[in-house]
């Protein structure tokens, strides 16, 4: 009954009457500069993420005017040694929605701001387990999929093609370190071998000498099942493939690669969002302009259902049971009630195509099968959420 | 077990040797071979591919069957082919990426949905010009028209909307939500009532066209699948609408619905992501498009049981039936 109350509201509204909801958005980004790569083939781009929150936008803007309802969103980039807290607070003056593209550390120093206490924040840009959980924030959810549900679904691939030997070269950024921490768990957690792991020593250019020094580096690994590349960093991967000593499969940062997005995603209706997104942007979609997407498409949903722009009403709409997005993966997207984690499949894919999707086909789980990958509820220690 | 052989070899005697109360064509548009596929509803046996555009996929007959509407998505022309050939005779504007289409019952105006430009475009087939482009909402898809045609429908998959057209005016007069992803609608024959399969949601939702309010939604449960695996998209009626057959995607299942109780009653087994179907003549079978899986399903109307499988193209989508 209140479903029929709420559609004839609806059906009045779009019959012209001016309802005047208007939801701001904030989206916020420290730029943080990139370590230097041993090519410059593939540079990230400006618009890294903004991009995807603007389509997202646009998305919601196109929705919004049948129920009169709009949206606007004001960008701010600022320099990751500038006065990132000040800006946050004087965004959050404006709108108590951000859309958050910056490090774990700064992620946490907005959320604890008195001024973001009923905010509620997206964190588009940091896989870092711990903020889901326990570094988890109550006004935090992330639609970034953690490391560790990439690194499940990879696990996965590993148990269905009985890939069940695995050796590791790990560079030594910060993100390539956490890369492999949350690979370690999830080769834990399924049960596989990790029989050796090296460190990438950067100090060799791999243009010239690639394929002389990879086949060495790597004949110490003896026989195993697949190699896993943890360079999130994209510093030296590429130049592993088609040089190693054994010819096995690469996976992680390169090769068969676990993706929160790819551009060879054309399923489940994506081709419509890729296609989209280009044609506004003039590039490939990338993970964090998905996750930005996701965070403003998430308002946006909230915003549609409920014909309400508080914060409070927001986050206990798209927290409850009515909530979904349809996120062109083949599945509602819904997010975890214990750690604000937006469920999601990860798309297994090299640069051509898609390999499979993960969950797997087999990983069951008693409630959601996508909480096969990543936190599930008894394993997060996130206790401030709900 | 015995019966289920006799069964069995009763329903592939039929196949052969049987003959339905009319002859006629399933016309199939092969998504990913830009091909249209021509199975022959009594030998069950595809008879004829012709050439389309890129990406086929909805596909309507002119009231007379003498042309065949086929939206051509990635040439961004709805295609009019003469049946009886496989010749392109000319292309329609159509507006951008035209997914799905509907003829309307005066038999010239055709109701598009360019899903790249969040717009319907109404094209007339005669002078071969857009009438009119209506803003909707992000990523039309499920098109319809009521029986007097007075009203069409455009779903938008994004927006999460039907969007009501007066064909008179071409404007929009309402707009409903339904739950995620809508992919087709479909008006009774009387025209009371009009339904909306959501795809992501795994809904179905019935309006009272009167007034545009939700009668009632169904739900699926395929045992066995996954409840996210349960995507309803493309749906027929039955003969004097006493039951839809909905195609539940990658449940690989039809649901077949009591139109009056609104329960599922059935769920039958076809090839792998069922995205659309056409009856024959007499609505005794219908065919079934199965996109993964590359084959169409024929199912036997009475016994809600699935005959045969035939391959097609890659990737097939829209059908439609010819006599």
């Amino acid at each position: 009954m209140v479903r029929i109350i709420f559609l004839i509201f609806f059906g009045f509204l779009s019959n012209g009457a001016a309802a005047g909801v208007t939801l701001n958005i904030g989206y916020l980004r420290v730029d943080v500069p990139r370590p230097p790569t041993l090519s410059n083939l593939d540079p990230l781009p400006e618009n890294n993420g903004l991009a995807g929150a603007q389509t997202g936008l646009q998305d919601n803007q196109t929705t919004g005017k049948f129920l009169g309802q709009s949206y606007t969103m004001a960008s701010t980039i600022v320099p990751h040694n500038g006065d990132v807290l000040r800006t946050a607070k004087e965004m959050l003056v404006v709108s108590p929605y951000l859309v958050i593209d910056a490090p774990s550390n700064l992620l946490l120093a907005i959320a604890d701001l008195p001024e973001a206490a009923n905010a509620l924040l997206f964190n588009t840009s940091s896989g870092n387990m711990a903020l889901r959980d326990t570094e988890c924030r109550k006004n935090m959810l992330h639609s970034l999929p953690s490391d560790v549900m990439r690194t499940d679904a990879l696990a996965q691939v590993f148990i269905q093609k009985r890939w069940r030997d695995l050796v590791m070269i790990t560079g030594t950024y910060p993100a390539d370190t956490a890369y492999a921490a949350a690979m370690r768990r999830s080769l834990r957690k399924f049960g596989l071998k990790l029989s050796s792991e090296k460190i990438w020593q950067a100090d060799a250019d791999m243009r010239r000498t690639a394929a002389q020094e990879i086949p060495l580096f790597t004949q110490e690994f003896g026989d195993y099942d697949a190699l896993i590349i943890a360079d999130e960093t994209h510093d030296f991967g590429r130049y592993v493939l088609y040089n190693t000593w054994q010819a096995r499969p690469i996976v992680g940062s390169e090769g068969l690669s676990p993706q929160t997005w790819s551009p060879v995603i054309e399923q489940w209706g994506a081709a419509q969002l890729q296609s989209r997104f280009e044609e506004q942007h003039s590039r490939d979609m990338t993970g964090p302009d998905y996750a930005a997407w996701a965070a403003v498409r998430t308002l946006g949903e909230a915003v549609t259902r409920t014909n309400a722009t508080d914060p409070e009403t927001l986050r206990a709409y798209i927290l409850s049971d009515d909530f979904e997005l349809a996120g062109f993966k083949g599945r509602a997207l819904t997010y975890r009630t214990w750690n604000g984690q937006l469920r999601q499949p990860i798309a297994i894919a090299h640069p051509r195509a898609l390999v499979a999707q993960a969950p797997l086909e087999g990983f069951l789980h008693k409630s959601n099968e996508l909480d096969s990958l990543g936190l599930d509820r008894p394993e997060s220690k996130c206790e401030v959420f709900q | 077990m015995i019966p289920f052989i006799k069964a069995t070899l009763a329903s592939t005697a039929l196949i052969l040797t049987g003959s339905t109360a009319w002859s006629g064509e399933i016309w199939v548009t092969n998504e990913k071979d830009d091909t249209v596929s021509v199975i022959d509803t009594d030998t069950l046996e595809v008879i004829q591919t012709y050439p389309t555009g890129e990406r086929p996929r909805g596909i309507t007959f002119s009231k007379d069957f003498s042309r065949v509407y086929i939206c051509a998505s990635d040439s961004d022309a709805v295609q009019v082919m003469d049946p009886n050939t496989g010749e392109i005779l000319h292309d329609l504007p159509s507006g951008e990426d035209p997914e799905q289409f509907v003829l309307h019952p005066d038999d010239t105006h055709l109701y598009i949905a360019n899903e790249d430009d969040a717009i319907t475009t109404v094209v007339n087939t005669k002078t071969r010009k857009v009438v009119a482009q209506i803003d909707v909402g992000v990523e039309p898809e499920g098109m319809a028209v009521s029986p007097d045609g007075k009203i069409a429908i455009t779903t938008s998959e994004t927006t999460n909307m039907a969007h009501w057209i007066d064909t008179t005016t071409q404007e929009l007069f309402a707009n409903t939500l339904v739950d995620s992803r809508p992919r087709h609608a479909e008006f009774t024959k009387d025209g009371a009532q009009m339904w909306v399969s959501s795809e992501i949601g795994g809904t179905l939702t019935v309006f009272d066209v009167s007034n545009q309010v939700e009668l009632a939604k169904m739900t699926f449960d395929v045992p066995g699948v996954h409840p996210d695996r349960v995507q309803p998209v493309g749906f027929e009626f039955t003969q004097e609408d006493t039951h839809a057959f909905v195609a539940l995607g990658p449940s690989n299942h039809i649901a077949v619905v009591n139109a009056k109780t609104y329960e599922v009653e059935d769920y039958i087994l076809v090839g792998r992501r069922v995205w659309h179907m056409a009856f024959n003549a007499d609505k005794s079978r219908i065919f079934t498009t199965n996109g993964v899986s590359g084959d169409v399903t024929v199912i036997d109307v009475a016994s809600r049981k699935a005959l045969k499988s035939i391959k097609v193209g890659r990737f097939p989508w829209g059908a439609a039936f010819r006599p």
